[in-house]
């Protein structure tokens, strides 16, 4: 089943968002990643790489993202990769857990997660 | 190519030391409209990539600029990984056989196209594209078409990237975490695009000491026409 990996900034921040999102994500694999390797806030391409790579059966991995650096990160990161991964161009939090839904459909592919992920973008709370 | 291995190391080391001198100013420049980060990322990036160049035995220039490359990916952990480092690593693809004039153009104009794609930025924006871009414009030009020295054509690139960088100030910030500032980015420098000039000054200093000759005294915006003037002569010439 197509995986998810959620990266921000905060390594801490990236727990927390893939707690929120696998309570709805049945056994969809989430890796949070984040940070700048040194216990501060930042990304770092190879983390990202591997939280990729561990999220990972075969069938893909749609990237979840914060800001800037994370999206170059993550962008460099999928290019390295040896998986098939894409970035979702959508916010992170309400990203992921559109996707941990979608990615729990028998016939979810890459795509179809990712749409679901982006559609987090047009998401009104009031 | 021994040679020219070596120079980029010692290249990479004199960039090293500078933005460690530099760390201070850098990261009060980011602290002003950003995250506060640049400066200490960059230092220990930088400190980290002239460590393993140092270790290579005997690169070539390729080699040393993937090195260097990839270990500022791995060691920057914020945006300036992937700019700075992450476009090394691309471009260093132009210098299959070492550096030249023209791989140098070369190298220069894929560094440039590859840190406007990854930032998504363009000139104007306030980033380090305002200093690379006419710095890589201004080189080209003065190898390609006015045909001047590489050491001269480099020190009119660092002067073009000067202005780059003081364009930066008046400006309004459209990437990076300045742009969440608005209007309140206009007044200041940004700290990347400083960076990159720091990286070109040292590029010019070891470049000139490797090639035992002084730092040429240029202005980046001075038109270069002797070759016109000498044209103008031959033609006057034929028509007597």
């Amino acid at each position: 089943m197509v995986g998810l990996a959620v990266v921000s900034h905060s390594e801490r921040a990236a727990e927390g968002i893939v707690e929120v999102a696998a309570e709805m994500a049945g056994d969809t694999r989430i890796e949070p990643v984040g940070g700048d390797g040194q216990g501060g806030i930042g990304t770092v391409p190879d983390a990202i790489g591997d939280a990729i790579d561990a999220a990972d059966d075969g069938e893909g991995v749609v990237v979840l993202v914060d800001l800037g650096s994370a999206v170059m990160n993550a962008d460099v990161a999928v290019e390295l990769s040896d998986a098939e991964a894409v970035i979702a161009d959508a916010p992170v939090l309400e990203g992921a857990v559109n996707a941990a839904v979608a990615a729990t459909d028998p016939s979810a592919t890459l795509d179809s997660v990712r749409e679901q992920a982006e559609a987090a973008r047009g998401m009104e709370k009031l | 190519m021994t040679g020219d291995g070596a120079a980029v190391v010692d290249a990479v080391e004199a960039v090293a030391e500078r933005i460690e001198d530099e760390r201070a100013h850098l990261t009060e420049l980011d602290s002003a409209i950003g995250d506060a980060d640049h400066g200490g990322n960059m230092a220990r990036g930088w400190a980290a990539a002239a460590e393993a160049a140092r270790d290579l035995d005997d690169p070539d220039p390729q080699t040393v600029c993937k090195t260097v490359g990839k270990t500022l990916m791995a060691e920057v952990g914020g945006a300036s990984g992937p700019l700075f480092g992450g476009s090394l690593v691309f471009a260093s693809a132009e210098l299959d056989d070492g550096i030249d004039a023209e791989s140098a153009v070369a190298f220069a104009e894929t560094y440039l196209e590859k840190v406007e794609d990854r930032g998504d930025a363009r000139v104007g924006d306030q980033t380090v594209v305002d200093a690379l871009t006419p710095a890589v414009h201004t080189f080209k030009k003065s190898v390609e078409t006015d045909e001047l020295p590489p050491l001269e054509a480099l020190a009119k690139a660092v002067d073009a990237a000067e202005r780059g960088v003081a364009f930066t100030v008046p400006i309004r910030a459209k990437k990076g975490r300045a742009s969440y500032l608005g209007w309140r980015s206009v007044g200041h420098q940004d700290p990347g695009a400083t960076s990159a000039l720091y990286i070109l000054e040292e590029l010019l200093a070891v470049a000139a000491d490797a090639l035992d000759a002084e730092i040429p005294d240029v202005d980046a915006t001075s038109p270069t026409i002797p070759d016109e003037a000498a044209e103008d002569d031959s033609a006057a010439a034929e028509d007597d």
